[in-house]
């Protein structure tokens, strides 16, 4: 199995038990993953790395960023190209 | 929900583009930079550089953490693998040259070297099969670094030791930064590393180097965005450091991540693959976790290695200062399949990363 140093993928968290939880892929891809570094709750989207979760995605956060990009986009005047 | 976000949205991909091309300088070149083997395969894979403004460079620095291990510690790896260890490593790894052979390479003359996911199902082999020995070569930035930490105070058994060779990105920028043939105006700055560490760590690039600075994700929106907060921070003439990732990225980092760094690793000088030694840049283990080095426990150091084989140009590459294709042994003697420097090994590097595409296009 190959993995990129750097490369960390989102997965829901499907159960928690400690300091493991059962994490979903998408597409069913299921696995279990080492939580000790996040405080993440059923449901939520971490960020796995190496089997670790390193970070809880934050939705609004998320959702935020798409409303930032469009009002930038909107605002300033377009150029000719 | 988050997949149903656009951040491959084409129509925003377009826009952004426009507004590249809108707070681009007229005149000069700009030279962005980034430091992240992810960010070197979203804009390869997409095809981003293509969208710029032909004075608007995006150059890799050394955001590969395989590339950037120094042959010397591959060559402890495989001193000790040869001993009949069992050596657990990421399978980046395995292929990374050695000054005389790689993990593989010992593997292939009957030694015992497994790849693994992480850290967590290498101590999982150690406490199945009490008794070998294991090792595991902990390779990776501050993404990675986290993960070793945790299973070191979990307290794995007693059959088990690392050899850690974690490296620190800032110090490696500090460097970029400091280089005047390079000549940078920004940094495109990691944003998984970026997740473990914040931001405060590149408060110096704009407030002491004038470059603007921008943690951005991975998808080629978050890139595209970032390569925009960049130019418009060129254009106004205020350096700043900006957050692009904020769904992920908080300003003060992983603080748990962090606090379980600094309990296990003290940050020594180490030596990188093609740059050199770079001062407070690798992670070491305190004194009180000496039972779980492996250098003192199999007795293996390696001062010196053959980083560098002969024609090979990593060590631009790895700093941007060449691209892939500028290097006479690119796609001729150095392939993936037979890969001649660490680059073009690591699905990070970007030799490896340009050959992929290259022959997508073919």
């Amino acid at each position: 199995m190959l993995i990129v140093m750097c490369l960390a993928i989102p997965a829901k968290v499907i159960s928690l038990k400690e300091d493991k939880a059962q994490v979903d892929f998408g597409e069913g891809v299921l696995r279990e993953v080492n939580v000790t570094l996040v405080n993440a709750k059923v449901g939520e989207y971490v960020l796995v790395h190496a089997g670790y979760a390193i970070q809880v995605v934050d939705e609004k956060e998320a959702l935020e960023t798409i409303r930032l990009w469009n009002e930038i986009l909107q605002t300033e005047p377009e150029a000719n190209i | 929900m988050i997949e149903k976000l656009r951040f491959r949205d084409p129509e925003l991909a377009k826009r952004v583009t426009k507004k590249i091309h809108v707070v681009a300088p007229e005149e000069g070149v700009v030279k962005i930079c980034h430091v992240c083997g992810t960010h070197e395969w979203t804009i390869t894979h997409f095809g981003l550089r293509n969208l710029l403004p032909s004075n608007v460079e995006v150059i890799a620095g050394p955001g590969c953490p395989v590339c950037v291990t120094p042959a010397s510690e591959i060559d402890e790896a495989a001193q000790l693998a040869l001993k009949g260890v069992v050596v657990t490593c990421f399978g980046d790894v395995l292929r990374v040259p050695g000054s005389e052979m790689s993990l593989l390479d010992a593997k292939a003359k009957g030694a015992d070297v497994r790849v693994v996911y992480g850290v967590g199902d290498a101590v999982k082999m150690a406490q199945k099969e009490p008794e070998k020995d294991f090792v595991f070569l902990a390779v990776g930035f501050e993404t990675t670094a986290p993960s070793t930490a945790v299973e070191i105070l979990n307290k794995p058994p007693k059959n088990f030791s690392f050899l850690v060779s974690h490296r620190v990105i800032p110090p490696a920028m500090k460097l970029l930064a400091g280089m005047e043939d390079l000549s940078l105006n920004g940094f495109l700055a990691p944003g998984h590393v970026s997740t473990i560490i914040g931001l405060t760590p590149y408060e110096v690039f704009p407030k002491v180097y004038g470059m603007p600075t921008v943690v951005a994700g991975f998808e080629p929106i978050d890139v595209l965005f970032g390569v925009y907060m960049i130019l418009k921070q060129l254009r106004e003439g205020k350096p700043q450091l900006e957050n692009e990732y904020a769904r992920v990225v908080r300003w003060e980092g992983n603080r748990k991540a962090q606090e379980l760094m600094q309990q296990v690793f003290s940050l020594v000088d180490g030596s990188w693959r093609g740059l050199g030694v770079i001062s407070s840049s690798k992670f070491m283990l305190h004194n009180e976790y000496a039972a779980y080095d492996a250098h003192l426990k199999h007795g293996v150091k390696v001062e010196r290695g053959v980083d560098i084989q002969h024609g090979c140009r990593c060590h631009e590459v790895i700093i941007g200062k060449i691209k892939p294709t500028e290097c006479p042994l690119f796609m001729k003697a150095c392939t993936p399949q037979k890969p001649v420097g660490a680059c073009m090994v690591s699905s990070d590097g970007t030799c490896r990363i340009w050959a992929k595409v290259s022959t997508l296009k073919k």
